[in-house]
């Protein structure tokens, strides 16, 4: 997907492009986060002070003014954190928000050959617990580091200036500490990345085992799903387990070392109190500031695993983001106008796969008003053929043209907004059958809506359910009957009024009686405009103004109903299966 | 940093919605009862528990000694310009830091450990119980709502329970041990400055009430994102055949706001809550300033007393606001928990009763004796449908869209129960006998044919993974698949991809039936099994299902009628109930609804 690997940096510093359009806020909290630095390290001070010159000289007065001048100071440094917390979680939120939308919108523009390959479980896992990383690095996680890095610079410059030697003595740790601190980083980013994956693996277990429950509870394979389950969950158990023990031996060890340099810093400082190069007030400033330095280093080992697991989940992001879409508006393609319905395949070949053709060298042409129907083996190519026309995929040679434009000069929108397909897998939302036909069309009135439904035969039975078009449908339309879902996906297709209308086996769930009613329907809705379908029943040939027979991506033979029942064997084949039945 | 799910927002799933908010008003009992169940799942870990925390407890120890060894160095030995002393108390120094380390390590690790135990157990147990579950429950339910309770509010649990308990206990011990020598050190400084913890209190109510509220919203409010997403992935063809990625989007944007909006405003709260937390701690340094100071000045106490204790107000504090801080992660677990419970409560609706016998091997009589159904209470589907089949006998079932043919097939495979009357088979009702040596003897190919990922081979033994590659090759020849199958480049082993989109619809169907014939059933259920199928690979199918039929009992779904020519018996389906029965000819013969298809056709 994505051609080059990016380095560990780049991928961060992607992540932190997104905080651009909030740059605002984040300096803001920054900002905000350098003063409450500023309040904590003073109000230590005050209290030393507080106790030195009001309680040691026993003054009451003073005493009571600066105490209050401390809750005051203290209530500054609450109001500061407040907005800091708030502005570094709006920002980061803001971050996760977007990146969603941006993969949102992706996936959207990405062709049917991505989704064909894509995983479901895979792409759940990235969107969300991958973007959660890269939120909560680009948030509380950086600021922290942030706030070590600040607090450990000024330590520094302070040990530098109480004793150069000492405080280079002090910091020899400092490279022993940042090499582990990489390695570290460095080790656990190609786990995290098997872990994620073995997450989105289980992932896609868990949402293969649910979408075929069905099959699993009529083949009695509870069982089994569950033992498979289990391998994957162990796997991810065991992976997890390794890199929880790679972190804890690890992490702790930066503390160690950074601990180490306090006892170098008193045994040799000792030392040199003793030989009196240094003074012991010297040493004990010393020692306090060294104590501060522990913290941001023990930050740093909790830190360092969340940058390396961010960094992993932004490479997963990004290769989503980065994902080339195969088709896609070339830049200056035009709207299509007004189609009148002229479908021409010039030299057409394609296949899924590299190297493996479905459609070998097709040509043929529409005239506009024709009704066209495919017939053909399973396999032969029909739905990859009618695939073409509304570019799900483009064509691998040849052109595709309609009203002589070549469908990929001219805007995916206007194209799909005139070209009506009703797919050959039913696909409906989990909401209201009202709203489901209306998303062919979403401002279309009421009467409208309703004559799109009587034209696909489903008004009546959604009248007799007991909620009628309010009745929300299961996931994908699971509680409705197949034919009553393939008829909801005729009615949302007829409501956008198409000037080329596709019917992949639309009716293939249908009764024959309700299929020729829906026949008529169809029959004055698209009048004088073009229409293919696909369908296995001769009453639907009958009506063809043109069959094309198809075997193995080649049309065979062509013509009207009587002429190929003539002159094709393989027609007069597939007749004959079916008119059987009327001899017996 | 785990995702944290809970279920369904608005407009995500049928009955979920309202289950959801039905259960917005459980009480503060229910809250603490969830936690309770919570820490159960960590029983059988005590021992690596008691071990971390033992080992918590000697790190907290370790690190107080160092301050005190930096002390007596510089006190006693830099002081006195002992270098030897010196020398040594830096080893010792040394050598707590190494103790330090390796228990702060081992600790770490058991408690991760012991953490990805109780995730990867829980998982388990969801997902074991999800098999448990009837069809109806996953109808109900969107798919991505209920991952993300398995994978998402799961992890947050963990965090809960590994490092959260730990550090709970642990804390608290530190605190009580502190509370202890300051009582010790002066019982009045003590109690006023304790007089901040009904404060404290306080504030900790008003915001955990609050707080729960806003952590479920967020869980909801994600579950939301991951719903959405998921059912516009898998619409994806649809909304770009639709051109409607603009409106999809809108959609989506909105749901991802709603989400981003619930964690700022939770995530607020929290940002009230700590500095809170933090201005009391100081608010407590002041009292003992204020008190100890006046005291002092009446010369009351001593000057050493008031900085002892300003020092221990501050160790008192650093708990207390850990303490706070886990509770934000508290409420989001217990928010989890609670729709993980929920789903571990769940009790199926199909259960096999404690007396169910395993089904003897089925001769194949099929008898529904006035059965009526209903998918939801006030719209029935079936009523007072009887119908025999004997055995070895084929019965073919048509009739309009959404009569009821799929359900009656549901039935006989007991995915549903009988709303009342019985499936009776070979004698026995279905629901006296166990649900798997039921099923393992019935072989269904469903109305939308699903397959998994993973390859054809494998999606052909589905009910036998072991089963011989000769046999998968057999089956496949009897459903006509043979063929396009070993035209594909990697045959057999050729990948499935999700949703079976790399093969026709015709092809798919096509490993179904291989799927259900591998099985072997003693039933075979075929609904609408061929609809995508041309006619000519349709009769090469029938003539091969002919002789595997023999002595078996087949119920076939179609509206094809060519599909059903052979059938011994043909009854026709009408708005939930038989309205003809018998052969092809008699049917014809007595010019009703299946005559009028017939002629349509
Ligand atoms: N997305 C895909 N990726 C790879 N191969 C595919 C894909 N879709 C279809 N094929 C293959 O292309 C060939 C033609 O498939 P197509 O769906 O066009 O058949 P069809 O004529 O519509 O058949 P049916 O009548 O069963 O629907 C088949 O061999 C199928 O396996
Ligand atoms: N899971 C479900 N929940 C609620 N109602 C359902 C469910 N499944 C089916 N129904 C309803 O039950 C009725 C019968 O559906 P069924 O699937 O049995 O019809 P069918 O005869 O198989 O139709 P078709 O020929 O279209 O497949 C329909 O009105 C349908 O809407
Ligand atoms: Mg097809
Ligand atoms: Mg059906």
């Amino acid at each position: 997907m994505t051609s080059k690997r990016m380095s560990g940096i780049q991928v961060l510093a992607r992540c932190f492009g997104y905080l651009r359009p909030y740059r605002r806020i984040t300096i803001a909290a920054y900002l905000a986060l350098i003063a409450v630095n500023v309040v904590t390290l003073t109000i230590p001070q005050f209290i030393r002070w507080i106790v030195d010159h009001g309680i040691g000289r026993q003054d009451a007065g003073l005493v009571k003014t600066s105490v209050l001048g401390l809750l005051v100071l203290a209530l500054i440094k609450g109001i500061i954190s407040y907005f800091q917390g708030c502005w570094t979680e709006t920002a980061s939120q803001n971050v996760a928000c977007d990146l969603r939308n941006a993969i949102h919108g992706q996936l959207a523009r990405l062709s049917f050959s991505y989704h064909d390959r894509s995983e479901t479980g895979q792409l759940l896992t990235r969107a969300i617990q991958d973007v959660e990383r890269i939120r909560f690095i680009t948030g509380r996680a950086f600021l922290r580091i942030a706030d070590g890095v600040v607090l450990a610079i000024g330590t520094t410059l302070m040990l530098l200036l109480i004793n150069p030697l000492l405080a280079i003595l002090a910091m020899s740790t400092m490279p022993l500490l940042v090499w582990r601190a990489m390695s570290l980083g460095q080790r656990l980013r190609p786990m995290s990345l098997v872990i994620q994956k073995q997450l989105g693996k289980l992932t896609t277990r868990l949402e293969q085992n649910l979408r075929g429950v069905r099959i699993v509870k009529a083949f009695a394979q509870e069982d089994a799903e569950i033992a498979r389950f289990a391998r994957e969950n162990r796997r991810w158990f065991s992976l997890s387990a390794l890199t929880a023990r790679l972190q804890a031996f690890n992490g702790p060890q930066i503390d160690l070392i950074a601990n180490l340099g306090t006892v170098i810093v008193i045994g040799y400082g000792g030392y040199l109190v003793i030989s009196r190069v240094l003074t012991l007030g010297e040493l004990v400033a010393f020692a306090t500031y060294l104590g501060q330095l522990t913290v941001p280093v023990r930050r740093l080992g909790n830190i360092v695993p969340a940058v390396a697991l961010a960094v992993t989940a932004g490479e997963r992001v990004f290769e989503i983001l980065d994902a080339i879409c195969e088709v896609k508006d070339l830049p200056g393609a035009s709207p299509l106008p007004a189609v009148r319905g002229e479908v021409c395949f010039e030299q057409v070949s394609f296949g899924y796969t590299h190297g493996h053709r479905i459609l070998q060298e097709l040509s043929f042409c529409v005239e506009p008003g024709q009704i066209i129907a495919l017939l053909g083996t399973t396999g032969s190519g029909k739905s990859t053929i009618i695939n073409l026309i509304p570019r799900f995929y483009d064509p691998t040679v040849g052109r595709v043209l309609i009203d002589g434009h070549d469908i990929r000069q001219v805007t995916l929108a206007s194209l799909r907004d005139q070209v009506g397909t009703v797919l050959q897998e039913t696909t409906l939302f989990a909401t209201t059958i009202r709203e489901n036909i209306l998303f062919g069309k979403p401002g279309a009135g009421e009467a409208e809506m309703i004559a799109a439904a009587r034209a696909a035969q489903a008004h009546d039975f959604i009248c007799e359910m007991p909620l009628g078009y309010e009745t929300v449908v299961g996931e994908r339309g699971v509680t409705l009957s197949g034919g009553q879902k393939q008829r909801v996906a005729i009615a949302r297709t007829l409501l956008r009024d198409p000037r080329i209308l596709i019917l992949d086996d639309a009716t293939a769930s249908v009764d024959t009686a309700t299929e020729q009613l829906i026949q008529i329907a169809l029959e004055s809705l698209m009048a004088g405009r073009t229409c293919f379908v696909i369908a296995q029943r001769l009453s639907t040939l009958r009506k063809a103004d043109r069959i094309f027979i198809l075997d193995r991506g080649q049309i065979v033979a062509q013509g009207k109903h009587d002429e190929l029942i003539l002159s094709c064997g393989l027609y007069a084949d597939l007749y004959q299966q079916q008119a059987k039945v009327s001899a017996l | 940093m785990s995702f944290s799910i809970g279920s369904a927002g608005s407009a995500m799933g049928p009955r979920s919605v309202m289950q959801d908010f039905g259960r917005e008003a459980g009480g503060q009992a229910f809250n603490a009862r969830i936690f309770r169940r919570l820490l159960g799942f960590l029983t059988p870990h005590w021992p690596r528990m008691l071990a971390a925390l033992i080992l918590m407890l000697i790190s907290s120890m370790l690190a107080l000694t160092t301050p005190y060894l930096i002390k007596i160095a510089i006190d006693e030995h830099i002081v006195a310009g002992n270098a030897d002393a010196l020398f040594y108390t830096a080893m010792l120094m040394a050598l707590v830091f190494v103790a330090l380390y390796a228990t702060t390590a081992v600790q770490q690790y058991l408690l991760s450990f012991v953490g990805l135990r109780i995730l990867t157990s829980l998982r388990a147990r969801l997902f074991q119980h999800l098999q448990v579950l009837p069809v109806s429950y996953h109808h109900a339910h969107i798919v991505g709502v209920t991952i993300s309770r398995v994978i998402g509010d799961v992890a947050v649990i963990n965090d809960l329970l590994s490092s959260g308990v730990a550090t709970i206990i642990g804390d608290t011990v530190v605190l009580a041990g502190i509370v202890l020598v300051m009582l010790s050190l002066n019982v009045q400084l003590a109690l006023s400055a304790f007089a901040v913890l009904p404060l404290m209190l306080l504030a900790t109510w008003l915001f955990s009430r609050r707080a729960r509220i806003a952590f479920r919203q967020t869980r909801q409010r994600l579950a939301a994102v991951v719903g959405g997403l998921a059912e516009d992935i898998s619409g994806i063809r649809v909304i770009q055949a639709f051109a409607r990625e603009g409106v999809s989007a809108t959609r989506f944007e909105e749901v991802n706001r709603a989400n981003r909006d619930a964690n700022i405003d939770a995530m607020s709260l929290s940002f009230i809550f700590l500095p809170t937390v933090d201005f009391l701690g100081i608010l407590a340094t002041a009292i003992v300033l204020w008190a100890g100071g006046l005291a002092v000045a009446r010369g009351d106490m001593t000057l050493g007393t008031v900085v002892a204790f300003l020092a221990y107000v501050s160790r008192f504090f650093q708990p207390i606001q850990d303490l706070s801080q886990m509770y934000t992660m508290m409420q989001s677990a217990i928010a989890g928990g609670e729709r993980v419970l929920e789903m571990l409560d769940t009790r199926p609706e199909i259960y096999d009763e404690p007396a169910a016998i395993d089904m003897p091997s089925i001769a194949g009589r099929v008898e529904l004796r006035q059965i009526s159904f209903s998918y939801q209470p006030d719209a029935p589907v079936l009523h007072d449908v009887n119908l025999v089949i004997e055995a070895g006998q084929t019965v073919a079932l048509v009739g309009p869209t959404g009569a009821g043919k799929t359900t009656i097939a549901n039935l006989v495979a007991r995915l549903y129960d009988v709303t009342a009357g019985a499936v009776i088979i070979d004698g026995l009702d279905v629901r006296l006998v166990t649900q798997r040596s039921l099923r393992r003897q019935m072989g269904l190919v469903p109305q939308d044919p699903f397959l998994f990922t993973g390859s054809i081979a494998d999606n052909i033994r589905f009910s036998a993974p072991e089963i011989s590659m000769q046999k998968v090759e057999e089956a496949a020849r009897a459903a006509n698949a043979h063929d396009f199958i070993s035209a594909l480049p990697k045959g057999y082993a050729t990948r499935i991809l999700e949703g079976g989109v790399n093969l026709s619809l015709g092809q798919r169907q096509l490993i179904c039936i291989a799927r259900a014939i591998l099985a072997n059933p003693r039933i075979l259920i075929l609904d609408e099994a061929t609809a995508s199928v041309d006619t000519l690979t349709e009769g090469l199918i029938q003539e091969a299902l002919q002789k595997l039929l023999v002595g078996r009992t087949a119920i076939v779904v179609a509206h094809r009628l060519s599909t059903i020519r052979n059938a011994d018996q043909i009854c026709v389906v009408q708005a939930g109930g038989i309205i003809e029965r018998g052969t092809h000819d008699e049917l014809l013969e007595n010019g009703g609804l299946y005559r009028e298809l017939y002629q349509r056709q």
